[in-house]
């Protein structure tokens, strides 16, 4: 049986770890190679290493930090931040990513998704899609939250699913950093226009939050991030709360 | 012991590399044909399109070089690498061939595609490096499955509503669907295994 997974999340700025709210505020956290060895001692599933300002910086994923990140872990790791060409994709495989993931370069050129999937297999392309609330939907975002753009999330789930995706980073921008809990209502509307495996991002704290998004058909993962910098829980406790209501994770 | 990575220019070979390296084997990765004859043990690691990495096979040449040192020095094909080992895929393209079946999508998922994550691999076998390593959880991505012809070539099983191989060893000739590099203690432990066998065989 497959087990649901809890990532733990770091958001890269200048090779320290940051963290903030609704994507604004950022505070720095620590360094990369030593939470990411943290959260793999504390049970995590997989770790997100995302290059937040790789994109408005114009710059360069930074592949250093991943190189070196790599190199210590036993779990998977996906990367994004800054990913615009299939050759860049490439070189972050090359640098140790086991899945790559595509945001605000993908809205720009959505063909990118394809080059990057007929090369490297839809198993290793992530979308990350960020959404905020808007009337009775969700509109996707780009540029780390700052540019709508005008797709909603179900047109766009259902054009990089075509288009090669594998797996759908979904974050709801309302919800970063306030740890109210995942935006479920999000979570259906794309479970319902994709049939990919989802990832739960943005908002979750508690093991109420995890068991709420997990029971979601095609949630088959939710990402963590403040509470586990912030040191109010580690992994493994949000694992065993999950276990303890009946859920079956990896080691717990 | 001379430990060969075969680059099939696809994505994440390094994983496997610090992974071995972990366990304190150095381990060379190599797209050139002429690197095979002299490996002790032959690792082949893989992601993405069967029909992209059976050409590249081909047009390197490593079909060939591997073949004619296959049931000599042991072999491990990870994820695609594992599907490789196979006569052809419905993905299109043709494996090595070093074992009779073949490789199609997982029918009636439990989930959503690909099948990405940890599940538990069951050990089936009584001998061979799966025995040895024992079931476990480990990490998965794909979304094609081997279909052996010979169902005593499957070591292990996972189920994800499809009940499917998910390794298998024929001799020297060894195939692990998931990702032992990126799977924990429990990869390192299949790793462990497999580098014991290339330790007996040398």
């Amino acid at each position: 049986m497959l087990k649901p997974r809890v990532i733990a999340c770091l958001d890269v700025a200048a090779d320290r770890v940051v963290k903030g709210t609704r994507f604004e505020g950022l505070q720095s956290i620590g360094v990369p190679d030593d939470l990411a060895r943290r959260y793999e001692d504390q049970g995590a599933d997989e770790l997100v290493l995302l290059d937040i300002t790789a994109t408005r910086e114009r710059r360069n994923p930074d592949f250093k930090t991943v190189n070196r990140v790599a190199r210590a872990l036993a779990i998977p790791l996906t990367v994004g931040g800054g990913i615009a060409t299939a050759a860049q994709a490439g070189q972050m495989l090359a640098a140790g990513a086991d899945k790559i993931s595509i945001n605000t370069a993908a809205l720009a050129r959505p063909e990118l998704l394809k080059e990057a999937a007929d090369r490297y297999g839809t198993q290793a392309v992530v979308v990350a899609v960020d959404v905020r609330r808007e009337g009775p939907g969700w509109r996707v975002y780009s540029s780390g939250g700052r540019t709508a753009t005008p797709w909603t999330l179900a047109d766009w789930l259902r054009k990089a699913e075509e288009l090669g995706a594998g797996e759908v980073l979904l974050t709801s921008i309302d919800r970063d950093g306030t740890g109210q809990g995942y935006d479920t209502g999000a979570l259906k509307a794309a479970s319902r226009a994709t049939s990919r495996p989802l990832i739960a991002s943005g908002g979750g704290a508690g093991p109420d939050d995890l068991e709420r998004a997990l029971r979601i058909p095609g949630v088959t993962a939710v990402l963590v991030a403040g509470v586990l910098h912030r040191g109010e829980v580690t992994v493994m406790e949000l694992k065993r709360a999950l276990a303890g209501r009946g859920m079956i994770l990896r080691g717990a | 012991m001379q430990v060969v990575i075969v680059d099939l220019g696809l994505g994440n070979l390094n994983s496997v590399r610090w992974a071995l390296e972990r366990l304190g084997t150095n381990a060379s990765i190599t797209s050139e044909a002429d690197m095979i004859p002299a490996a002790d043990a032959i690792v082949m690691p893989g992601v993405g399109h069967f029909s992209a990495a059976s050409a590249r096979l081909t047009e390197k040449g490593l079909d060939t070089a591997i073949e004619r040192r296959a049931g000599a020095v042991p072999i491990l094909g990870i994820c695609l690498g594992m599907q490789l080992l196979f006569e052809r895929s419905e993905e299109g393209g043709r494996g090595l061939g070093l074992l009779p079946g073949r490789v199609t999508s997982l029918t009636r998922p439990a989930g959503p595609l690909p099948h990405v994550g940890w599940n538990t691999v069951q050990v089936s076998a009584s001998a061979g490096i799966m025995a040895r390593a024992g079931s476990g959880d480990a990490y998965f991505c794909h979304t094609y499955a081997v279909r052996p012809q010979d169902r005593l070539l499957g070591s292990a099983y996972t189920d994800y509503g499809d009940r499917f191989v998910s390794a298998v060893q024929k001799g020297l000739v060894c195939g692990v669907q998931f990702h032992p590099e990126r799977s924990g203690d429990y990869g390192a432990a299949v790793l462990e295994a497999f580098l014991g066998l290339a330790a007996c065989s040398r």
